[in-house]
């Protein structure tokens, strides 16, 4: 979980750093190049079966995580506190994980299915033309903000974790990997949800 | 008599590990808030064998908060509401008059119950057994100052070594897992001279064993180190990793 965590959360940054191009609010120009050499260069499309690979290898092994742990206690607690001894989303990396996955189908039908697998993206209808369509709609914009929120709460856990269990635990450098995880889960999700919320409400053109 | 405590409890009453079990429900009155929550069973389980009933099987030792026997799962967790503390350690005066409290055994099919609150702790032998041990000489002992040893390791050690080995961290975590256990055993030997002689084969031996006695996964909610009594740090698990992997790589 923590090596396919990691590869995950260093795609993440590239996703976001690239699609954060919209605010520079020149059209989509610049995003759209981007878009166009993630789209050809050969090392990113490499890469791109490596991510699949990445992805699909973090939700098995969660899902066999989840399967095996639950044997583990066959007769359950009556009353259970689990907030006095830890955070809720920490419990719930299961849940969360299967609500990204939900997301994730809806989004990879959103725009990389439009973009790899139909011919539909043109120089008249870019990626960009492609994201003020998809984000005219309240419901999907809802659907994005809330997945965003699941993404935030999943690295929130997930940064920290993934070091502790790689054995990265040190008294002079964890609080600061924990620093770096709150600050990475905040800024990737906030601005991620500000990506439909900008186009749905017209900030930029 | 006054400020006493007149209390509901639902306590898990199994006959053995065959059989299930199910809640049932006591009162208690008069309960002196300096009692222990041990004593407080002590007191009801005298009437239930003057009225010629099953008296409740917890298990207990020492009653000093440092053998490690004693093991209720109270209002959702282990020891009950204080930290730092085992159950003999937790007093009355920590609940309310008119409360009901639910006390269940450690839950984890790696400790089966084997009646009422008692549950087998015995995979915590084993695991022990598995490779928590050292090779010394035999014959007299050697001057305690052959062997220097950083002060910052020793104090580490010395922590990890306060393990009593209750299982509290086990019936707290979601995933019934006892890594923070097998951690401390292995951090204890680990951080010293003595131990490592057997660095290169312990974490392989000892987490296998963990595994096979069908303990969970870590998940990191570090629910563990929240509610150990002995206040052992999660620091140990990631050793444990460290230790594991390296093992991993260099034995044969």
């Amino acid at each position: 979980m923590a090596i396919t965590g990691l590869f995950l959360i260093s795609f993440l940054i590239v996703h976001c750093g690239l699609n954060a191009t919209i605010f520079l609010n020149d059209g989509g120009v610049a995003f759209n190049e981007g878009a166009e050499f993630m789209g050809t260069n050969p090392v990113i499309r490499t890469m791109e079966i490596v991510l699949f690979a990445g992805l699909l290898l973090h939700i098995f092994d969660g899902l066999r995580l989840w399967l095996d742990n639950k044997k583990k206690r066959p007769v359950a607690y009556a009353v259970v506190d689990g907030s006095a001894n830890s955070k809720w989303y920490s419990r719930s990396m299961g849940l969360l994980g299967t609500l990204l996955l939900l997301f994730l189908i809806i989004h990879l039908k959103h725009f990389w299915y439009f973009s790899r697998l139909t011919d539909d993206l043109t120089e008249a209808h870019t990626l960009y033309n492609e994201m003020q369509i998809v984000f005219a709609s309240p419901i999907v914009v809802i659907i994005y903000v809330l997945g965003c929120i699941s993404l935030g709460y999943h690295l929130l856990h997930g940064f920290q974790s993934a070091f502790q269990s790689l054995g990265w635990n040190h008294p002079k450098y964890s609080p600061t990997i924990k620093s770096i995880g709150a600050i990475y889960a905040v800024v990737i999700s906030a601005t991620f949800a500000s990506m439909p919320i900008a186009f749905y409400f017209h900030l930029i053109h | 008599m006054e400020g006493n405590l007149n209390l509901t409890l639902k306590i898990w009453r199994q006959k053995n590990t065959q059989t299930a079990g199910k809640f049932e429900t006591y009162q208690v009155s008069g309960i002196s808030t300096d009692m222990s929550f041990l004593e407080m069973i002590d007191v009801l389980n005298n009437r239930l064998i003057e009225e010629g009933d099953d008296p409740v099987a917890f298990d207990h030792d020492c009653r000093e908060g440092i053998c490690g026997m004693c093991s209720m799962y109270i209002n959702g967790r282990p020891h009950g509401p204080n930290r730092g503390v085992t159950t003999c350690q937790l007093h009355m005066r920590s609940f309310k008059d008119g409360e009901t409290i639910t006390v269940e055994p450690w839950r984890a099919s790696a400790f089966p119950v084997i009646k009422d609150l008692v549950v087998n702790r015995s995979a915590f032998d084993r695991i022990i057994a598995a490779g928590g041990f050292i090779s010394v000489n035999t014959g007299n002992a050697q001057d305690a100052n052959n062997l220097p040893i950083n002060k910052d390791n020793a104090d580490d050690a010395f922590a990890a070594a306060a393990c009593i080995g209750c299982g509290a961290c086990v019936a707290a975590c979601k995933n019934a897992s006892a890594m923070l256990f097998t951690s401390a055993k292995i951090s204890q030997l680990a951080l010293l001279p003595q131990g490592q002689i057997e660095a290169a084969t312990r974490a392989q031996a000892m987490v296998a064993q963990m595994d096979e006695e069908g303990f969970g996964a870590c998940s990191n909610t570090g629910a563990c180190e929240a509610e150990c009594p002995k206040g052992i740090s999660i620091e140990n698990i990631a050793r444990m990793n460290r230790e594991y992997f390296s093992a991993t790589f260099s034995s044969k």
